[in-house]
């Protein structure tokens, strides 16, 4: 079962083993809009916690995607060439960004889980 | 005051729904040590005669090209520009419009840039172009910016026929940024060998063509040389009509073309202002800096034009845009885009021939007098000529005689010694004649 | 749905549909007559274009008609009031044009010989003579040439007097409602950028910048008035921190209007400031550009100050383009030839006939019509600062809430009844900001009118129309235009039929 968890930046990880995928949730795309472009990072590149990992554009918005974890980017979702508008219409499945592995289980620490992100994004 | 519609009875009124006494009540958050306290040394306000004569007795002061035979060139050209594109660009519409960040009322200028980007992707044999940037020179300082970009490189290789404005001011911003200007010695004779410097750590080299010196050169090779190493190829052109003669950029390879449009629409003006044009490959697009105006369709389902590609720029991305840079040259790229229009295909390449024809005749008739000779073997409409002695005082001696005779290279290079008796002459389609005749004449009277 | 009756042509009375200019295009057809080309042997290297260019061929009266028609899809200032905070929409006056195109002016080469240009030098000079006294500042940059141009060379001025003094530090402040140029230009400086926060009356909170002041800092970027459209009150006791530091003071001089004649940035302890020469000194917005963005520079920065640049020596003016005294130190050139001439002729045009009597009442009469439209205002909108405002007007979309109506909507709505929108979202300090400035060009009656349609459109939306909101305008040549379109499948030329994908 994989562990769904997110970020103060409004990212969503979810962790398989010791990969990561890394997305944007309902709430950040909608404050978005339509997405246009995302500029999405190469494959084998290595982010610390923190690092802009890609950047999502919509018409009047630009914002970082960063790495949530430590790792390096295993794979990318290149449909999002093509089809941007998938962050906005499926966010939580199709609409994800880049896969990262995780070197140190500890900064998962401090993620909130659904409820919490929940309350955080609402309030 | 006669732009200031409010009279007294309306400034009162509004006083009196704000609740405040005077107008000076409403500066209230201004420091007492900061306030005026009394008025500036400088003049009051009068009349529109007054002006008019003040800036007339300014102007009569100079010496006016359109007046008298006039072969200045370097990077600003004098061509005839139809009565109607003056005309068209002062309706107020146009004139007085602000930037089109509400499309709905803005299609005419956003219409107009859209045809302004096609034109010059067409001129430059490019796939895409900007809405404009201030000039050649900024334009050709972007363009190192933006391959150094896209290769994640820093050196530039500026050739020895760039325009010295435009190579200072590259290396002025790339000063700031850190980055590795490499500029060549002055090629006055056309023939540096810059495909030796290229390496893995170049970004881009930027060569001009025609050169500042005047020669017109194939660049295949050179692009050739540039991309093996994984570096651009910038070309600048100063000269737009040149593009009506000569092979264009994109066609010998070019990656980026940044180019003074002066040419097309827009008096010399004294250098300012005036229109930068900046084409690319369409696949480095989302570097391209400034405005960029895209197709589409409204809420009817009918063709419009916007703004696009915003996220580019300052006023979002902020510290991480492409470039600084908020306005276009507007106006002067629509004069731009109107003449070329008028022009049309068959207007732009016949003017361009006769630039060139009218070069060719002029080289011919200064070849023929004794003690010139000219460098190039090949030009667009302006060549560089080599002088028994120093240019710049033989043009002075012309302009005593109000003979505008050329521009002496020493004036661009003023600490080259080997240079100063180099003077770049020009001629466009607006070289008469008697403009020709005056200038041998003068050249012969003064060389004796 | 639109309110249009189908017509055949697809022009509505006067209101004409217009195709590209491509699209009209008679193969060899030309607006102008090309002379006979005289034989002569080229000289191209054997590089003549071959290809064709593609350029449609018109004559003149279509190319006429077609521009002509494109501007009448234009709003403008002389069509009707723009209350676009922070730029400044004033009236142009018309004799600005005539004398920038006075034979003498604008048909001059820049590099004529000097000595035959000596009214144009003296135009400079009395130019920068009117910005400094304006000012109070000893020096002037006129080469920029626009406002974000002026910022970029007014912190590579300050970057390069600090490289003198050996250490360029490495950081900028900037407030977060500051305009986007603002960071844009430190970085382009190779500096980072740290933003200081805005108080609750919205001005710079000056306990947070002092703790952000230190030796790494080279400046602080401030807008006075600020973008709330609000005088900085502390201004004095900022530029004595920054000084304190051994920073420099940059002020983006976009909102000069609302001080102009009143009050000197030199007094206030600035050392570098743009002004915008399309705001303030009424030179044409023309659709975009171009502008003019010369830089005031304090004594310190004076001698870093860019090429070229017109003295007044013992022979009369001269034009300085290379600068080998001793004291000199340009830290290069920012633009080709000598800057934007055409706007300094009409810019020195707008000053003499204002005069400093004039000016003075000019910031007097735009911050009068600004509070004039804050005091009408502010019980129908939410303005996001007690008055006195400057030059203009901070409202948010408080008033909005629970309607459905974004900022964005109410503003398209405006277009409808005849008015450009104000500026929207823009501080990022306040939700959905609406930034109004009149200027001092409008009449009461225009203010008046304004007022009225912004009251009953604020009533509409609390009223609960959303649709006549959302589907705004409706009046237009084009209705609301699909921005997500145009950036997902950027169109950017036209390509005959044959080349579309």
């Amino acid at each position: 079962m994989a562990e769904l968890k997110y970020t103060e930046e409004h990212e969503w990880v979810r962790v398989e083993g010791t990969t990561a995928t890394v997305g944007i949730s309902d709430f950040a795309q909608e404050q978005l809009g339509d997405v246009v472009f995302v500029e999405l990072p190469e494959v084998g590149k290595a982010l610390k916690k923190g690092d802009e990992g890609a950047v999502v554009e919509s018409v009047k918005a630009a914002s970082e995607v960063y790495a949530p974890v430590s790792g390096e980017v295993t794979e990318v979702n290149e449909a999002l060439n093509d089809e941007p508008g998938l962050v906005n219409s499926d966010p939580m499945g199709n609409g994800w960004f880049f896969k990262i592995t995780i070197t140190d289980a500890s900064d998962m620490d401090g993620m909130m889980d659904e409820a919490a992100y929940k309350a955080f994004a609402e309030g | 005051m006669r732009y200031l519609p409010l009279t007294d009875t309306n400034r009162r009124e509004m006083l009196d729904v704000i609740g405040a006494g005077s107008i000076e009540d409403l500066f209230c958050d201004v420091p007492e040590a900061a306030r005026l306290k009394g008025p500036l040394d400088l003049p009051n306000s009068v009349d529109e005669q007054t002006v008019e004569t003040a800036l007339r007795s300014l102007a009569n002061k100079n010496l006016s090209p359109s007046n008298v035979p006039s072969f200045l060139g370097a990077g600003i050209y004098r061509h005839h520009i139809p009565a109607a594109v003056d005309h068209l660009i002062q309706r107020g519409e146009f004139l007085t419009a602000y930037t089109p960040y509400q499309p709905e009322v803005s299609q005419g200028t956003l219409q107009a840039m859209f045809e302004f980007q096609t034109q010059v992707t067409m001129l430059t044999g490019m796939e895409v172009a900007n809405a404009s940037l201030y000039d050649g020179a900024t334009a050709c300082a972007e363009a190192v910016l933006m391959a150094q970009r896209v290769t994640r490189r820093n050196k530039a290789i500026l050739s020895g026929a760039l325009h010295p404005h435009y190579r200072e001011v590259t290396e002025t911003s790339a000063r700031f940024m850190g980055s590795n200007m490499i500029a060549c010695a002055p090629d006055q004779n056309g023939d540096e060998d810059i495909i030796s410097l290229i390496d893995e750590e170049t970004a881009c080299v930027v060569v001009q063509n025609p050169g500042f010196f005047g020669h017109v050169r194939d660049l295949s090779p050179l692009s050739e040389a540039c991309h093996d190493k994984g570096a651009l190829l910038v070309v600048i052109v100063t000269e737009i009509f040149s593009l009506g003669a000569v092979k264009s950029p994109g066609d010998m390879g070019a990656d980026i073309v940044a180019a003074e449009g002066q040419s097309l629409g827009n008096s010399a003006g004294f250098g300012g202002p005036t229109v930068g044009l900046m084409a690319v490959r369409q696949k480095f697009l989302r570097q391209l800096p400034g405005r960029l105006v895209g197709q589409t369709v409204d809420a009817d389902g009918r063709r419009g034009f916007v703004l696009t590609l915003s996220t580019r720029e300052q006023h979002i991305r902020r510290e991480k845009a492409t470039s600084n840079i908020c306005t276009n040259a507007g106006l002067c790229a629509l004069a731009f885009t109107i003449h070329l229009s008028q022009l049309g295909e068959a207007g732009f390449t016949g003017i361009a021939k006769l630039n060139h024809a009218r070069a060719v005749q002029l080289a011919e008739r200064l070849s023929a007098v004794a003690g010139i000779s000219i460098l190039n073997d090949t030009f667009f409409n302006e060549f560089t000529i080599a002088l028994p002695g120093p240019a710049a005082g033989v043009i002075d001696e012309l302009a005593a005689k109000d003979l505008l005779g050329g521009v002496p290279v020493s004036r661009l290079y003023p600490s080259d010694s080997e240079l100063e008796n180099l003077l770049l002459v020009a001629a466009t389609e607006t070289t008469t004649d008697a403009d020709m005749q005056a200038l041998i004449d003068g050249l012969m009277e003064v060389l004796k | 749905m639109n309110d249009f009756q189908t017509t055949l042509t697809g022009h509505q009375g006067l209101r004409f549909e217009e195709a590209l200019i491509f699209e009209q295009d008679s193969p060899g057809a030309s607006g102008v007559d090309v002379p006979t080309i005289p034989d002569h042997a080229p000289k191209l290297g054997g590089l003549e274009r071959r290809d064709s260019i593609g350029l449609p061929g018109l004559s003149e009266p279509q190319v006429v008609r077609h521009y002509l028609r494109l501007s009448q899809q234009n709003y403008s200032i002389d069509s009707g009031f723009y209350p676009l905070g922070s730029c400044t929409m004033k009236y142009n006056p018309r004799v600005n044009e005539k004398v920038a195109r006075l034979p003498g002016l604008g048909d001059l080469h820049p590099l004529q010989p000097t000595q035959t240009v000596p009214g144009a030098l003296e135009l400079m000079d009395l130019c920068a003579t009117w910005l400094k006294t304006l000012t109070g500042m000893p020096a002037v940059a006129l080469s920029p040439a626009a406002g974000a141009h002026g910022e970029l060379t007014g912190l590579m001025t300050i970057r390069a007097a600090l490289e003198a003094s050996g250490n360029p530090r490495k950081r900028v402040l900037v407030p977060d409602s500051a305009h986007g140029t603002n960071p844009a230009s430190a970085h382009a400086c190779g500096y980072t950028v740290a933003s200081i926060p805005a108080d609750d009356r919205g001005r710079v909170d000056i306990q947070a910048m002092r703790e952000l002041l230190d030796e790494d800092v080279a400046a602080i970027m401030l807008t006075n008035p600020n973008t709330c459209g609000l005088f900085e009150n502390e201004i004095i006791e900022i530029a004595k921190a920054v000084h304190d530091v051994g920073a420099y003071f940059y002020c983006d001089g976009a909102n000069f209007n609302a001080i102009v004649g009143r009050v000197r940035p030199g007094d206030l302890g600035i050392d570098a400031m743009h002004l915008n020469l399309h705001k303030t000194f009424s030179t044409p917005h023309g659709g975009g550009g171009p502008g003019s963005g010369p830089v005031v520079l304090s004594e310190p920065l004076a001698p870093f100050a860019p090429l070229p640049y017109v003295i007044h020596g013992p022979d009369g003016f001269e034009l300085i383009e290379q600068d080998d005294r001793p004291d000199a130190h340009p830290f290069g050139r920012v633009k080709g030839f000598h800057g934007q001439f055409g706007m300094l002729s009409r810019t020195l045009s707008y000053m003499m006939s204002l005069g400093s009597d004039g000016l003075a009442q000019v910031s007097g009469d735009a911050v009068l019509s600004a509070n004039y439209l804050l005091a009408k205002l502010k019980d129908t909108l939410s303005a996001s600062f007690e008055g006195p405002c400057m030059h203009e007007a901070l409202f948010d979309d408080r008033f909005l809430e629970g309607t459905g109506v974004t900022t964005l909507d109410f503003a398209k709505a405006l277009i409808d009844q005849g008015f450009h929108p104000m500026t929207m979202y823009f501080p990022l300090v306040v939700h959905g900001a609406l930034l109004i400035e009149p200027t001092e060009t409008e009449s009461k009656e225009t203010l008046d009118l304004f007022v009225k349609t912004m009251t009953e459109l604020a009533a509409k939306a609390k009223a609960g129309d959303v649709a006549f909101f959302t589907e705004a305008p409706k009046l237009t040549p084009r209705r609301r235009l699909d921005e997500t379109l145009a950036a997902r499948n950027p169109v950017l030329v036209w390509k005959p039929d044959s080349e579309q994908d």
